[in-house]
């Protein structure tokens, strides 16, 4: 009897001992239509890890094919949408994006990978969508965009569309950006909700876990307005706005100071990866 | 809004090789089924019929029917004996054609 309950105790320290079948996030390699992509690179200084992954990493094997074939990837349609609206007359002025900024691939090329930057006539970061509706406003004589409506995303999608497989990196010189991003550091370590955690709580310290049946990612931005198999495509700070949900806090809106601050520091935290928009996740 | 087709063929060949062709084109395929807020119905629009062809020669054709999604997308496979040419055509309830084409080169 002593015999039997001892191999028992064997037997369970050796499955306890084989570890989580997800420990880490996978190892393979990404090319876009052979165009390769950064998913891994060494992380910026000051960075808390010492390599920052791409999402793309924790995803299943279907769903990270998805993103290898431009074809497969359902966020491309969403692009072409941005493309039929980029080329869109809208506003008293007459002019489409295109009036001004002409062919997008060479015009938009590399914003994807240094927004947000610095706006002098707002004295804030500014991102893409708000960007857009600045010209929208400033140079068309048309409505702004209101958050994720009417093409906002698209056309977003779109234009940092151009910047694939191009490397993020920031300029934090620029203006006030530096006090931006320590505010955005703020915001990512403070907890906050019912459930009290922080981002930092499930992208840095329990990074590569599983949250029930979710594989826990660094929580990079570098695929927004990326392609959600649950709710097709995402912008950021509508993905900002369902994680601070999760947590059971009060939800900031989209484009305030905290999430713009937010968006500083989290894209910084993505250096050297490269641009995936339309990147594919769960 | 139906937007221009997307298709994939691959650039060359070798003779009799069996290819994969991929096709895709932007539709809402309203199925007639569905009423507006007002309770009229809303007339139904789709792409009723799918056609390949390669130098003039069937390849595939296909009936859709209302229950097939927005977007429709085909994928199948060819036997390809020359260089040539693949042309898709689409059809619209609202007699629009739209069409695509993609060479392939046999070595």
């Amino acid at each position: 009897m002593k015999r039997l309950l001892l191999a028992g105790v064997v037997l369970a320290a050796s499955i306890a001992g084989s570890g989580p079948v997800w420990a880490d996030p996978v190892e393979d390699t990404l090319e876009i239509d052979g165009m390769p992509i950064v998913t891994q690179t060494a992380a910026p200084e000051g960075h808390p890890f010492d390599e920052v992954y791409s999402g793309w990493l924790f995803r299943s094997a279907e769903t990270r094919d998805l993103e290898r074939d431009t074809f497969e990837n359902p966020g491309m349609i969403a692009v072409e949408d941005g493309e039929a609206m980029w080329n869109t007359v809208m506003g008293s002025e007459g002019k489409s994006c295109a009036s001004c900024h002409e062919d997008a691939s060479v015009s938009m090329k590399g914003v994807g990978a240094h927004y947000p930057k610095w706006d002098a006539d707002s004295g804030k970061p500014i991102n893409v969508e708000l960007q857009i509706n600045k010209c929208l406003t400033e140079q068309m004589g048309a409505e702004p965009l209101p958050f994720n409506k009417n093409g906002q995303r698209e056309l977003t999608a779109y234009i940092k569309h151009q910047s694939l497989g191009m490397p993020v990196e920031l300029d934090l010189t620029e203006g006030d950006m530096q006090s931006w991003w320590d505010r955005g550091k703020d915001v990512y370590y403070t907890r906050t909700g019912q459930l009290n955690l922080a981002c930092a709580s499930c992208h840095e310290t329990a990074m590569g876990k599983m949250i029930r049946a979710d594989h826990l990612s660094q929580g990079q931005v570098n695929g927004f307005p990326t392609y959600r198999l649950k709710n097709g495509l995402t912008s950021l700070h509508q993905r900002f706005r369902g994680c601070i949900r999760d947590t059971r806090a009060e939800q900031p809106k989209a484009f305030s100071d905290d999430l713009m601050a937010l968006e500083t520091y989290v894209t910084w935290r993505g250096t050297g990866l490269s641009v995936e928009t339309p990147s594919v996740r769960q | 809004m139906a937007s221009k087709p997307r298709i994939k063929v691959p650039k060359s060949a070798s003779a009799g090789e069996v290819i994969t062709i991929k096709t895709l084109i932007s539709h809402e395929m309203e199925s007639g089924q569905r009423k507006d807020k007002e309770g009229n119905p809303i007339p139904r629009r789709i792409i009723n019929k799918f056609t390949c062809t390669f130098e003039g020669e069937l390849v595939f054709e296909c009936d859709l029917d209302p229950a097939i999604s927005a977007n429709p997308y085909f994928e199948f496979n060819a036997k390809v004996p020359a260089s040539g040419t693949f042309e898709f055509t689409w059809l619209d309830d609202d007699g629009s054609v739209y069409t695509a084409e993609a060479p392939i080169e046999v070595k």
